[in-house]
């Protein structure tokens, strides 16, 4: 770039008073970056999928095909692999437990998280600053420092290897979670609002179910698409949580390897509809997840 | 927001929340601040060993090794994925349906059970099954992660690369979205170039996000368990074994109950420590600064 002050006679050069580069050629630079840009996320996305793929590739190849040669393709497609996991009650009800534990554990988290989060955007108490604090350190805890006073809690109070206990076990961090980014949209909401659907002579439920909560909406989809993902990727717990009525599909999983080798088209087709969820989930919020990751805060 | 109420009745909001986290959190830390200072014999033979669990727990040579191992870990995959992260999300489209479907694909890792990740890393990367170890193979590198410690920390890295940057690139595509479009014009105006753009206007923008993003990775990298259990076991050796796989060898395997729950605590409280540290160390240099206006 240049800044020289002469040429400006005419009108024409006006635009190498700032710089030499024409608009034409601007716009060729622009276009040519947006194409460099795109190049790069291009191999980005294809070095991203490529693990993805070769896991669905060799779900729908037989195990002889797998060990016995290199195919970069299925050469001859099976689906023997999920026909297996979807006629074997001890394979789906794998997902259903897991489906289970992670639908109770976002209906419960939302419903307590809700209140907890207005009274946080909303008010100040006692202590609400530590408390808060308090609540992000729960965010922080490793999962496997709890594994075994788990264990022994839910052993005691009866709750061992049930569905309930997972998704009560993972309040630890999706309530923590959830708060955090539920207040951050609710934050967003003028209070102003509230003040007058309380002279309009609205109760404090009513306001809130009513109004408030359709307000928030896109906040409690993209919270509850949170809720789902890490419900849904934890293991540790859910593992040590069940022994054979609840036992999530990450667990079951693991019977792939047997003493006559590890069934590979089985362990990947499983793998693959472990997946599946997930993109349902976020196709479902596409639209607000971009904010969501922000935590509401942008 | 600085037009709170104050409200004491708050407290009934907050309670249902309060009951449930404690059950989770404060029953069983409390648990395992009760067998920290105990030797635990039997259902009713115990005795009182005051701090000798934590002194035993800092002092052990194994632990130690783990305690930098994941330090290591955790700040190369800082270093890698927080660059990776912004650069991602600059080039990311920022509308039309190319925007949903690079948006979807991005967050897909995200969305796949920690040790389904193990196991597509664990596939990938057998020499005889697997697309990147055969490659490699063929292109006459021997890489083996089950014998050399190299190779597995390379993959570890690699996966967790692959498995955790879309949460980075996805906040930073979030704060640049953020950003009203007068700022660029002004800058378009000045003809400022592509560089001073970054740095001036998308990077201040960004540090919120930012923040979030490096404490979010932190945090999780340092608890990191399934995806290095499954993919090398924390094998060759004990090379890759990270602090929550030391931590449940001891807690589920050996059953010792006293020094597991030391170490519980002396986890816990550094991943906290540092968390705090890094917070309040940010937000006191965002005081010094001057407002960067709202953001």
């Amino acid at each position: 770039m240049s800044y020289r002050l002469e040429n400006t006679q005419q009108g024409e050069k006006y635009t190498t008073i700032f710089s030499r580069i024409t608009p034409a050629q601007r716009r060729h630079r622009s276009a040519r970056s947006r194409w460099r840009a795109n190049c790069l996320l291009g191999v980005y996305l294809i070095l991203m999928i490529l693990p993805i793929y070769w896991l669905i590739n060799m779900s729908l190849q037989t195990n002889s095909e797998i060990l016995g040669s290199m195919t970069l393709w299925p050469q001859n497609l099976t689906f023997d692999n999920y026909i297996r996991i979807f006629t074997n009650s001890s394979w789906y009800m794998g997902y259903v437990n897991s489906m289970l534990y992670v639908a109770m554990n976002m209906l419960i988290t939302i419903c307590v998280a809700l209140p907890a989060a207005y009274a946080f955007s909303r008010f100040t108490f006692i202590g609400d600053k530590h408390l808060f604090f308090w609540l992000l350190t729960n965010l922080m805890a490793p999962p496997a420092v709890f594994l075994l006073p788990y264990f022994q809690l839910y052993y005691s109070v009866g709750l061992f290897d049930t569905h309930i206990a997972v998704a009560l076990a993972h309040c630890l961090f999706n309530i923590p979670l959830a708060i955090w980014i539920l207040e951050g949209f609710m934050s967003s909401v003028p209070r102003e609002i509230d003040e007058t659907a309380y002279i309009d002579g609205y109760s404090f439920p009513r306001f809130f179910v009513k109004i408030f909560i359709p307000m928030i909406r896109s906040g409690i989809g993209v919270t509850l698409f949170f809720l789902f993902m890490f419900s849904w990727v934890e293991l540790l717990l859910a593992r040590t949580l069940t022994a054979t009525n609840a036992q999530p599909i990450g667990m079951i999983m693991t019977r792939t390897s047997t003493a006559s080798g590890i069934d590979w088209g089985t362990l990947a087709a499983a793998g693959v509809l472990t997946i599946i969820p997930g993109i349902l989930v976020v196709y479902f919020v596409r639209n607000h997840i971009a904010k969501g990751f922000a935590l509401g805060r942008t | 927001m600085n037009n709170k109420v104050s409200n004491n009745r708050a407290w009934l909001l907050v309670l249902p929340m309060l009951v449930l986290v404690a059950f989770s959190a404060i029953i069983p830390l409390m648990t395992v601040v009760n067998y920290s200072v105990q030797d635990v014999l039997g259902p009713n033979a115990s005795f009182f060993t005051g701090t000798e669990w934590f002194k035993s727990m800092l002092n052990d040579s194994a632990l130690q090794a783990a305690f930098v191992r994941q330090i290591a870990f955790s700040l190369v995959i800082l270093a890698i994925q927080i660059p990776l992260g912004i650069g991602i999300a600059l080039i990311m489209p920022k509308r039309g349906w190319q925007a949903s479907a690079v948006l979807i694909l991005i967050t897909l890792p995200l969305l796949i059970p920690w040790n389904v990740v193990g196991s597509i890393w664990q596939i990938f990367t057998r020499g005889d099954i697997g697309l990147m170890g055969w490659g490699l193979r063929e292109l006459g590198i021997d890489y083996n992660i089950t014998r050399h410690s190299g190779d597995a920390w390379v993959t570890i890295v690699l996966m967790d690369v692959w498995h955790w940057t879309p949460l980075v690139a996805m906040l930073c595509y979030s704060g640049l979205r953020s950003i009203p479009e007068a700022y660029y014009q002004a800058a378009r105006i000045d003809r400022a170039s592509k560089w001073a753009v970054f740095r001036y206007i998308q990077l201040p923008k960004l540090t919120n996000v930012l923040v979030i993003a490096v404490l979010l990775r932190f945090m999780h990298s340092f608890m990191i368990y399934a995806e290095p259990f499954v993919l090398t076991g924390g094998g060759p050796g004990s090379s890759t074994t990270f602090l929550s796989q030391a931590l449940t060898t001891m807690a589920v395997g050996q059953q010792d109950l006293g020094p597991s729950a030391a170490f519980s605590l002396i986890y816990f409280l550094v991943i906290l420590l540092v968390s705090w540290v890094f917070y309040t160390t940010i937000m006191h240099m965002q005081k010094d600064k001057p407002p960067q206006g709202g953001a």
